[in-house]
């Protein structure tokens, strides 16, 4: 087996020397009972070229060509240059473990420092994690600590129209005290409903957690929120799922955001049937030491020069035990990487310009689309490049369902999530659609 | 405080941050024009809603960053360097082919939104990778969706809450090996559990009688790592087992040493109700300087009925998803897991096949016993219990002269190793594990063998020295203190 070297005279020689006669020896402290003697029920062992064609079959039983999607919903189709991967495939970054001997990873050390600047300045925000696993678990985490920081008060109100997994997520790992979960309605613009807002405001809440943008595609204003937020003594936690907005928004940070997090995943260049991921998460300076995750600060070396370590470790499971921020301990590093060398390939122009190409073609289908009889916008409220459509002539699960049948995904059905949106699609459009599909997706609605 | 070029051996490069070269307007990105009709942020979103600009983020070349991180990577060490001896963390080779079969387009570029007909390769995938991982774990019923090990903890003991819950129970804590990984609290503390801490016996292994003297029936579950963070195999877990059912508690196993256990033994067979896994240790996904990993759960089928949504399963029309299941204890992760690491562990698994499954932990376990046989003179080794993949020494004969575990770390940077897991487990003062794998030759085995005999040897010629170390690393020893008193975190102009 290649990756095992071991020859029959290593194999006799290194007993020897340990001083049993068998391997089987060494595994004499597992009871008898409990040891093996069948071969484990897994399939046939297979050769490289065997290996390949399997899994390349495998792959091929996805359908991933020949038909147009407009499916956003959290997971975003962006393209990544091909740089990106070339420095992912670079074995000293993805074979490298976690830098806990700073002095020889400092690769990976001064590429999170860069990981963590960059989305402290995409965001204006203080401080950024080296990641979270995801958006979802990183919601999470925000509620949790915002919880921890407001020591006299727990209650968390949830907008509605945060995304539904990371809402499902929260839910769970909240099981024990879903009493002090609420939500938040949404309103006709799509955004947090005020109104609602207010009434469930108080001096129990904790914080809220609204998206920005959000799951509808909608964006909020936070400038607003912030205000009311704060002026209740709660905290302010700001979700999304597609960062590239901030190529053009101004981060949660300038209107006083006090946690921001959610899913990076555009800026990894694949979707990957949803993992990995790459939750970003980032709070205010003062809030640090309640962060959770790993994260890297700048220091010196014996000889002055500047270097890299990860810090603030007695925040962490390895220190702390059960009084650690989080339990979490391996994170998304790579994934942090992937965005890092992207967000640099981008650059300070490059980012403007993506944002635009994808709020230029989404409005380009907005625009057509509200031309469409039967098809109107389901929200008022500014949005990036998602946005929903209520479609009266017919219900939406029909139209999608003919649309499938022209190669066409159109977006998704809220249905199941939102029940009181029973004819409503969530369409997506990114710099990866022509003119062309997107009119050829208007015609289909049209027909 | 931007660093000087060029390099500091000749090859190995310095660079400074990104944020410290480039100039304005030059660009490192290829986009299309727009071929939809223009339009002005300002007039589509309103003032409020556009920045002026990204303040602070580079303006570079294509060629520029290439050869930043090119630099950086040079500044790394990995498994592809070297020998990482890390205990309990199994750094083996992550085969070439993994990286290959993740990229392949049917994969990379399935949304998991779209309709399961489209994507019945990736459910095909991981449902067989799920029935893999149950018949090496002797389980029933598998989750894929946790992202790392203590994420699988943490939906491990969510199962268990859920099921003493559903059998109108609500106990109150869960015990906890001193030996134990610090996810295992954090992971029990963050699922609303105290934890209860039961002493490891003199010869390093959990004595029946001390889970008995914790065990109430307020005990959720016994977390335990078997073979355990001291590398020793828990011999009387059959015991501990049934006091512990006998209470109506479950048997958790952390599953981070299982590459001492692949093929040989199962944790399902010893009296464990549940295990996760962790795909970046036994299974060959790489670390990843720090994950993605994945943390999959495979439980007894009592436990199933509560595992996260959706589960996957087969009809007549094919495969899929299963979200109607009223006892699950919902999601606890977006989507469906870090699927990309499971596509590398299904080709592991499949390259690997029952025929050599069991050599892996032979191998492993030959390695780490061949690496303490060679060394128990020199380094103090604090059970005289037999080691499986992972053997500890603690730096109890070389504090003698004034050195210590953290020293010889240092030293062995130099030498062209990277230093074993050092400080954990807890119990061992001053522990040195290492874990080879079974990837590791014979030869880089003596290597690394002949480097900690050349260390002794040091401490008695050149104890000084040791303050030192490392030497010849690409950065001498940094200060930890510094970074932490006054922790900069990002980069700002003028640093």
């Amino acid at each position: 087996m290649r990756y095992i070297p071991h020859t029959e005279q290593d194999v006799r020689e290194m007993l020897d020397v340990i001083g049993v006669g068998s391997v089987a020896e060494l595994f004499r402290s597992i009871p008898e009972s409990f040891r093996l003697n069948r071969p484990l029920n897994l399939p046939n062992a297979l050769s490289e070229a065997e290996l390949f064609a399997e899994l390349r079959r495998l792959s091929e039983k996805n359908r991933v060509c020949g038909f147009t999607s407009f499916v956003g919903a959290g997971i975003y189709d962006h393209y990544a240059p091909a740089m990106v991967d070339h420095i992912l495939r670079r074995s000293e970054f993805y074979t490298a473990y976690t830098p806990y001997q700073p002095e020889v990873s400092q690769g990976t050390l001064q590429a999170l420092f860069e990981y963590q600047t960059l989305i402290s300045q995409l965001m204006e925000m203080d401080v950024t994690n080296a990641s979270m696993y995801d958006g979802a678990t990183g919601c999470t985490e925000a509620v949790l600590m915002a919880r921890r920081m407001q020591r006299k008060r727990s209650r968390v109100l949830m907008a509605r129209n945060v995304h539904p997994e990371f809402r499902r997520v929260t839910r769970t790992y909240m099981t024990n005290f879903l009493n002090e979960l609420d939500d938040v309605g949404f309103d006709a613009t799509g955004r947090l409903d005020r109104a609602d807002l207010a009434k469930k405001l108080n001096d129990e809440t904790a914080c809220v957690v609204v998206g920005h943008p959000n799951y509808f595609g909608v964006l909020e204003d936070l400038d607003e929120l912030a205000k009311i937020v704060h002026e209740a003594g709660a905290l302010l936690v700001v979700t999304f799922s597609e960062p590239v907005a901030y190529g053009i928004l101004p981060g949660p940070g300038r209107a006083g955001a006090d946690i921001v997090t959610g899913e990076g995943q555009s800026f990894l260049g694949a979707m990957n049937f949803g993992g990995p991921s790459l939750g970003i998460f980032c709070t205010r300076e003062a809030n640090v030491r309640q962060m959770p995750g790993r994260v890297c600060g700048v220091t010196t070396d014996a000889d002055g020069r500047r270097g890299f370590v990860l810090t603030l470790s007695t925040r962490e499971q390895h220190i702390r035990r059960e009084k650690a921020t989080s339990n979490i301990c391996t994170n998304q590093g790579l994934c942090a990487l992937s965005a890092t060398v992207f967000l640099a390939l981008m650059g300070r122009n490059g980012l403007r310009r993506l944002a635009e190409l994808n709020l230029a073609k989404a409005e380009y289908l907005k625009n057509e689309l509200k031309k469409v009889k039967g098809v109107e916008l389901a929200f008022s409220g500014p949005t990036f490049n998602e946005f929903v459509v209520k479609t009266s002539h017919k219900p939406a699960a029909d139209i999608r369902c003919d649309l499938y049948g022209k190669n066409l995904l159109a977006g998704v059905d809220l249905r199941e999530d939102y029940p009181e949106l029973g004819s409503h699609l969530l369409l997506c459009v990114t710099e990866s659609h022509s003119r062309r599909q997107i009119d050829e997706l208007v015609a289909a609605f049209a027909s | 405080m931007k660093q000087k070029t060029p390099g500091s051996t000749g090859i190995v490069m310095e660079e400074p941050l990104l944020f410290e070269q480039g100039s304005k307007g030059r660009i490192g990105y290829s986009l299309p024009a727009s071929d939809v009709p223009a339009m002005d942020p300002k007039t589509v979103l309103g003032q409020n809603l556009v920045r002026e600009d990204i303040e602070g983020f580079p303006e570079l070349s294509e060629g520029e960053v290439m050869r930043h991180f090119t630099r950086l990577s040079q500044w790394n060490y990995g498994v592809d360097t070297g020998f990482y001896p890390l205990g309990s963390c199994t750094m083996k080779y992550n085969p070439k082919i993994n990286e290959e079969t993740c990229r392949l387009r049917g994969f990379t570029n399935s949304h998991p939104g779209y309709p399961e007909d489209m994507v019945q390769g990736s459910l095909e995938l991981m449902a067989g990778l799920e029935a893999m991982l149950a018949e090496i774990a002797g389980m029933d019923a598998v989750t894929l969706q946790p992202a790392a090990g203590a994420h699988g903890e943490l939906t491990g003991l969510m199962l268990v809450r859920a099921c003493l819950a559903d059998r109108g129970q609500k106990r109150r804590k869960v015990l906890v090996p001193d030996s134990a990984h610090g996810t295992n609290p954090a992971s029990s503390a963050l699922c609303g559990y105290e934890i209860v801490e039961v002493k490891s016996g003199p010869d390093g292994y959990l004595l029946p009688e001390a889970v008995e003297a914790a065990m109430t029936e307020e005990v959720a579950a016994l977390m335990v790592t078997n073979p355990n963070t001291i590398g020793i195999f828990e011999r009387h877990i059959h015991e501990i087992a049934k006091i512990v059912h006998a209470k109506g508690g479950f048997m958790y196993a952390d599953g981070a040493n299982m590459n001492a256990l692949v093929g040989v033994a199962r944790p399902g067979d010893m009296g464990f109700d549940l295990i996760q896994y962790n795909l970046h240790k036994t299974f060959s996904t790489p670390h990843g300087g720090g994950g993605p990993g994945s943390g999959p759960v495979a439980v007894k089928s009592v436990l199933a009925p509560y595992l996260p949504v959706p589960r996957i399963v087969k009809k007549d029309e094919g495969w899929r998803f299963n979200w109607n299941e009223p006892k699950s204890i919902g999601k606890t992760k977006g989507f469906y897991g870090n699927f990309g690491i499971m596509v590398r562990a299904y080709t592991y698994l499949r390259e690997l096949g029952q025929e050599n499954i069991r050599k892996v932990s032979e191998m492993a376990v030959l390695n780490a016993n061949y690496v303490r046989s060679s060394l128990k003179e020199i380094y103090h080794l604090p059970y005289a219990t037999d080691s499986m993949h992972e053997v500890v020494f603690s730096d109890k004969f070389q504090q003698e002269r004034g050195v210590s575990t953290m020293d010889i770390a240092k030293r062995l940077l130099d030498l062209g190793f990277h230093a074993p897991t050092v400080y954990f487990p807890l119990v061992v003062h001053a522990a040195m594990m290492i874990e080879p794998t079974e990837t590791e030759s014979r030869e880089s085995c003596d290597s690394f063998i002949e480097a900690l005999k050349q260390i002794d040897a040091e401490t008695k010629e050149n104890a000084a020295a040791f303050h030192d170390y490392p030497q010849k690393a690409f950065r001498r020893r940094l200060d930890d203190t510094a970074a932490a008193r006054k922790p900069i975190l990002r980069w700002r102009p003028g640093m």
